[in-house]
């Protein structure tokens, strides 16, 4: 089940939320959207489920439309999270549940291992209203997948959980993703997005800046890192050739050098220039490429 | 189960085990009952005893004919030569032995006259009807004194004949329109409780869904407009219950105390020989009547994010059922006016007003026929525009709830 986009543009009056974006999210993978805020990554999502009608452009699942006849195939997490506050998790459940085309015993089958899961089985007769925000965001998760979808969309899944729960939530993800289901998420965590995702889209202002896989993103990135630690003060370093940033730290630097090249003939400008405790050659974070690709400081 | 069906029944359900739907159907019960019982109840506070009234008769002849004439007209009141002065009489009052005091004479015209004492003169129903019987007693007087004899006074009392008679074979009636207004009555009123009561519902129902921001996954798995005819079906038949539920109770009250029920109001009203189609009228509008508030509703709900503003949105649509309430009830007197005929076109106010021409007049059917064509037009025409606005709107938030959100909403669901 492949999800592709083909030259989907979204315009609001003058303003263009998402501009010629195009990508192709292979079956069962987990595909990470990138952005900052307003980059138009819930707009896109809600072209996608047709909430939205794009202003140009195809997107189509398996080839064809996604439509209201799908809906019991696709799941959605919200970036706003909102639920029935006076209904219990169980009746709300069963709505949602309903609504994707499930029966009623099938829901609470399925709910009563998910709450298991989420070490949370108490809730299963309280009103939402009496849950925490994170318990409220779980319960808000299980609904989006107790029917189990096959395409799941999740806006900021992780957003306001503690790590515990972040933890428990990316482990589910992972679970549905290996059972075939194909994941489309969005984060402005780059660390999840680095940890969980095969592809990834960086939106800015509407417009895809980088997209592909991981590795190739990476690779073609070039720059790299370069740690060193010493109580030498390395400040000459910055007008070093090949030398794309510098900064400081107590013990030392940390500079960014267009490419792997560069790392040896500063090894040996730093010959002779006193104790060095470490040097090392990292390779670049997704968070710098972010930075470097979307130019504005995040996180 | 159709998407539909679940959303209906989701929206019933809920709304019928709510707190406040129980509290204010059960409140509205107790006043069904309390009203149908409304003379056993006042018979359960009074406590049986008649007012008494002393009379002090200064002319000594003027006694006889008012206590007559009060024993004939009322029986609740008692009166009472008082043996004694009148200081001791007023004393009488002052202890609360008599309601009041009437000391009756003769002026020098030979004519009668009342002086009324009181503790106090607030309970002017008893002064007016004393001073009532006293004018009787007057007008005897003075008549005879004039050598009017009775018959001849009896002759110019009696009230003038006045018979009204339709020439127009097809019109209807005297006693037919007092029928009809009757029916035409009670449909205006159920029709605009309805739209104030479950229109307002619908608008909340919507608004909270939004506000509580689970709508945007209830749109991504049924569209819009399944969403929102489910829920303008389920609040009907939410509306439908409650209304069954009143007029059971309120038939079985009327039933169990059919003796105390005297004339007025269930005479006027009688809507027994009403004919059938009149009826099958009064359905018809209803029905469209509800669906173009109830469409209206929902849309003006989809575009508020917080439930404070429903209020505020929804008041011109109170607005003009209200004008349309009036106009209607205008139009109950003056049925054949001009701006009863123009009005019974527009849609907003036709439900209630070409129901009133239908039920009052005898008009053709390809008026009605318009008139209704017109409505559901309107209702089709708001629904495209309604799940287009509703489909935008709920997916807006902000602040204000203006006409430029109405347009923003449009724009945001439109194909460019």
């Amino acid at each position: 089940m492949t999800l592709v986009l083909k030259n989907v543009t979204k315009q609001f009056g003058s303003h263009k939320a998402v501009d010629n974006l195009s990508l192709e999210i292979p079956e069962s993978e987990m595909f990470g959207f990138l952005g900052g805020n307003g980059a138009g990554k819930t707009t896109t999502f809600r072209m996608i489920l047709g909430l939205l009608d794009r202003t140009d452009g195809e997107i189509s699942w398996n080839g064809e439309r996604i439509n209201y006849g799908k809906s019991h195939l696709i799941g959605y997490l919200p970036e706003e999270r909102g639920l029935y506050p006076k209904l219990t998790v169980k009746e709300q459940l069963i709505y949602l549940g309903k609504l994707r085309g499930m029966n009623k015993s099938g829901v609470v089958k399925e709910l009563e291992s998910w709450l298991e899961r989420f070490k949370v089985p108490e809730y299963m007769n309280k009103k939402v209203e009496e849950l925490s925000k994170g318990n409220q965001q779980k319960i808000q998760f299980i609904s989006a997948i107790i029917h189990k979808p096959k395409l799941l969309i999740l806006d900021e899944p992780f957003s306001g959980l503690d790590p515990v729960n972040v933890e428990m939530l990316k482990e589910a993800v992972v679970d549905l993703k290996e059972k075939g289901t194909s994941i489309v998420f969005s984060s402005h965590r780059m660390e999840h997005v680095e940890e969980l995702c095969e592809h990834l889209c960086i939106l800015h202002k509407g417009k895809p800046v980088v997209q592909g896989s991981l590795r190739d993103i990476k690779r073609s990135f070039g720059r790299k890192n370069l740690i060193i630690r010493g109580d030498e003060d390395f400040a000459f370093l910055k007008d070093h050739p090949g030398v794309v940033s510098y900064k400081k730290y107590m013990d030392g630097c940390t500079i960014q050098i267009e490419n792997e090249d560069v790392s040896q003939t500063i090894f040996s400008a730093l010959q002779g220039k006193g104790f060095i405790r470490k040097f090392e050659l990292e390779e670049p974070s997704l968070n710098d490429i972010f930075i470097e690709k979307v130019g504005a400081s995040y996180e | 189960m159709s998407k539909f069906w679940i959303i209906m029944s989701h929206t019933y359900m809920s709304r019928i085990k709510t707190k406040s739907f129980i509290i204010s159907t059960l409140i509205t019960l107790l006043f069904i009952v309390a009203a149908t019982n409304f003379q056993t109840i006042i018979d359960a506070f009074s406590d049986g005893e008649n007012d008494q009234f002393a009379v002090i008769d200064e002319s000594g002849e003027l006694y006889e004919p008012l206590q007559q004439g009060i024993q004939a007209a009322n029986e609740e009141i008692d009166v009472s030569l008082f043996d004694g002065t009148e200081e001791a009489a007023k004393d009488a009052v002052q202890d609360e032995e008599y309601q009041a005091l009437l000391v009756l004479s003769l002026n020098e015209n030979g004519l009668p006259e009342g002086n009324y004492y009181a503790n106090n003169i607030s309970d002017s129903g008893n002064q007016t009807f004393i001073q009532q019987q006293m004018q009787q007693i007057k007008v005897a007087y003075a008549t005879q004194q004039q050598g009017v004899d009775q018959s001849t006074l009896a002759e110019i009392s009696a009230p003038v004949t006045f018979n009204t008679e339709a020439l127009d074979t097809s019109a209807k009636t005297d006693e037919e329109l007092s029928q009809a207004r009757g029916i035409v009555y009670v449909m205006l009123f159920l029709l605009y409780m309805a739209v104030i009561t479950y229109g307002n519902m619908i608008a909340t129902d919507v608004a909270t869904e939004k506000s509580s921001r689970v709508m945007e996954i209830l749109v991504s798995s049924a569209p819009p407009v399944t969403h929102m005819f489910a829920k303008i079906i389920g609040i009907a038949l939410l509306g439908l219950t409650q209304v069954i539920l009143f007029l059971g109770v309120g038939y079985a009250m009327i039933q169990a105390n059919q003796d105390n029920m005297t004339g007025g109001f269930f005479s006027v009203f009688g809507l027994g020989d009403v004919s059938i189609s009149v009826y099958i009228y009064a359905i018809v509008f209803f029905v469209l009547g509800y669906l173009l508030y109830a469409t209206l509703a929902a849309m003006l709900g989809s575009l508020v994010s917080r439930i404070e503003d429903v209020h505020q949105l929804i008041m011109p649509m109170i607005f003009l059922i209200m004008i349309a309430f009036f106009i209607a009830i205008f139009g109950l007197n003056a049925p054949e006016s001009e701006l009863i005929k123009i009005t019974s076109f527009i849609p907003f106010f036709s439900p209630m007003i070409m129901f009133l021409r239908v039920g009052m007049l005898d008009i053709p059917i390809w008026e009605v026929a318009l008139s209704i064509g017109i409505l559901v037009g309107t209702i089709a025409l708001l629904a495209i525009i309604g799940a287009r606005v509703y489909k935008g709107g709920v997916l807006m938030y902000g602040k204000s709830s203006s006409l430029k959100d109405f347009k923003k909403a449009l724009a945001l669901s439109k194909k460019e």
